[in-house]
């Protein structure tokens, strides 16, 4: 459904992404994991138009990203990072908007604005002006709005940024029925345990290349079993196991205070690329 | 072909609605303050043509307000642009850069025909009613509107920050409006001076409006260029719209 050749992208001296390649099948939920700067949004501008790559190419279906662009573009749905919404207008209004992108007739507009306001439980809010929603709210109606021409590809820049954890979840939930309805969805968040709930497989970049693409299952199998974090004098230090009797071993010559616990998929990119993901 | 373009323009004519208490008083300030600074003071003591000052003024009020109206979308796209991101979701429609050119140039304009409209209302205060039914002073505005509504949204691509955006306007627009045949004739200035203010659109199109104000038959040459140069300015545009991708 998405598939990349080589993708770069500089910008005069900076070079954001270094030659990505990687595919992603129907109805896969993947997830695209790094820090801030590592190309995750260049990459997700590059796939939906609004930024042009430098070299490389990539294709949405069978349409070509920028050859075939207007073709492309009716593939996916974008849920951008910010809010992009128009906050001086209504709910209602919004979806209305949005559907015309997409040459919907005025019955069309009504019944999928309706359809996907219930879908995303803001169906009683329609005539309410978007300044008045809460954060937690506006992701919603930005998801639906993504969602008005039944997109066969579903782009979504840190969705749950900036949210508390109570309605991440909410937002998780959300995620998984769009992708329980067939819709690919294209992932992309700092926060590691948002990959490893929702991901099928998840790639990890950094510095603008791909590191690993697997399953989030399998990155953390490679990593270890047990991880345990001890402080080795003014650092944290963090020593992967394969079985819990090898971490038994280890910690009875510990001395210092430790924490054992289960390796987690931010264990994994912290193996396999050396740094934390922070925001 | 412009499949999107009532998106992009509803979306701008939403807006406006919703802030059309507060966009008719600001439309009606400047030329109140015109009206009353310039029309009542010099009052019956200066004329041109057999016309008194005010109804000299008020046609020249029309082509500078509705420029400045259909320029004024610039800060609309440059918030949406820089502050709400709206115009990404444009981009990332699948619509040609020629439907959101036009939805924008057409708010541009539907801002400057109501700008027009709060003038006329105006004059009627200061009992000015000229030859407002002749079909050639409204293609005039709408020229003159689609000239500058085209220029405004290349310029709002082109610009880095809101700040710029306020230097356009200092640099392009503040001094066409005083000296584009606005508030004086401008066959009184020299023919030096004459030759730098006919380059520009508005002196065209305060000249034109004027005379069909006055019911004279206009000079279909300004027309001409006028069209030429909203064409150019919205070819402009649309290049700059493509380039904003970087």
């Amino acid at each position: 459904m998405i598939r990349i050749e080589n993708l770069k992208k500089s910008y005069k001296n900076i070079h954001a992404l270094k030659g990505i390649s990687f595919s992603v099948p129907p109805g896969e939920l993947f997830a695209y994991l790094g820090p801030n700067g590592a190309g995750k949004t260049t990459t997700i501008r590059i796939l939906t138009g609004l930024t042009r790559r430098t070299s490389g190419d990539a294709w949405l279906g069978d349409f070509h990203i920028e050859e075939e662009s207007l073709k492309a573009k009716r593939k996916f749905g974008l849920v951008m990072q910010s809010i992009n919404l128009d906050q001086e207008l209504t709910i209602s209004e919004n979806m209305d908007i949005h559907c015309r992108l997409f040459n919907m007739s005025s019955v069309e507009r009504r019944k999928k604005t309706d359809e996907l306001l219930v879908y995303v439980d803001l169906v009683d809010r329609k005539k309410s002006l978007v300044k008045q929603l809460s954060g937690g709210m506006k992701r919603r109606l930005m998801i639906a709005r993504a969602m008005v021409h039944t997109p066969q590809i579903l782009f979504l820049d840190e969705p749950t940024v900036g949210l508390d954890a109570k309605i991440r979840r909410r937002i998780w939930g959300l995620i998984k029925k769009i992708q329980n309805r067939g819709t690919t969805i294209f992932l992309t968040t700092h926060y590691i345990e948002e990959a490893e709930f929702l991901a099928d497989r998840v790639a990890f970049l950094d510095e603008g290349k791909i590191v690993v693409i697997d399953t989030p299952q399998k990155l953390m199998e490679q990593t270890g079993t047990w991880a345990i974090d001890r402080i080795d004098g003014d650092q944290m230090e963090t020593v992967y196991f394969k079985t819990r009797s090898d971490a038994d071993i280890f910690i009875a010559k510990q001395e210092e205070s430790y924490t054992l616990r289960r390796v987690n998929l931010e264990d994994s990119f912290l193996s396999f690329t050396g740094k934390k993901v922070i925001c | 072909m412009l499949n999107g373009f009532t998106a992009v323009y509803l979306r701008e004519v939403l807006i406006l609605k919703r802030r059309i208490k507060r966009q008719l008083l600001s439309m009606s300030v400047s030329p109140l303050l015109y009206l009353i600074a310039f029309g009542y003071a010099m009052g019956d003591t200066v004329s041109f043509d057999g016309h008194t000052y005010i109804e000299f003024l008020i046609p020249g009020l029309i082509a500078m307000s509705s420029m400045t109206q259909a320029f004024a979308i610039s800060t609309d796209i440059n918030v949406s642009r820089f502050y709400w991101h709206i115009f990404e979701e444009f981009q990332a429609a699948p619509i040609r850069d020629a439907a959101y050119v036009a939805g924008e140039v057409l708010a541009g304009m539907t801002r400057a025909f109501i700008s027009v409209a709060v003038i006329l209302v105006i004059g009627l205060f200061f009992n000015v009613s000229l030859a407002y039914g002749n079909l050639l002073f409204w293609l005039a505005i709408g020229l003159n509107s689609f000239v500058f509504a085209s220029l405004a949204v290349g310029l709002a691509m082109l610009v880095k920050s809101h700040a710029d955006q306020s230097l356009l306007t200092s640099f392009i627009i503040t001094p066409m409006a005083f000296l584009g045949g606005t508030f004086f004739p401008v066959d009184r200035l020299p023919v030096w001076a004459q030759e730098i203010v006919y380059l520009l659109p508005l002196t065209h199109a305060s000249k034109v409006i004027r005379q069909t104000a006055f019911g004279i038959v206009p000079d279909s040459f300004r027309y001409l260029l006028l069209a030429v140069i909203g064409v150019l300015f919205f070819f402009l545009a649309l290049k700059c719209v493509s380039q904003a991708r970087d």
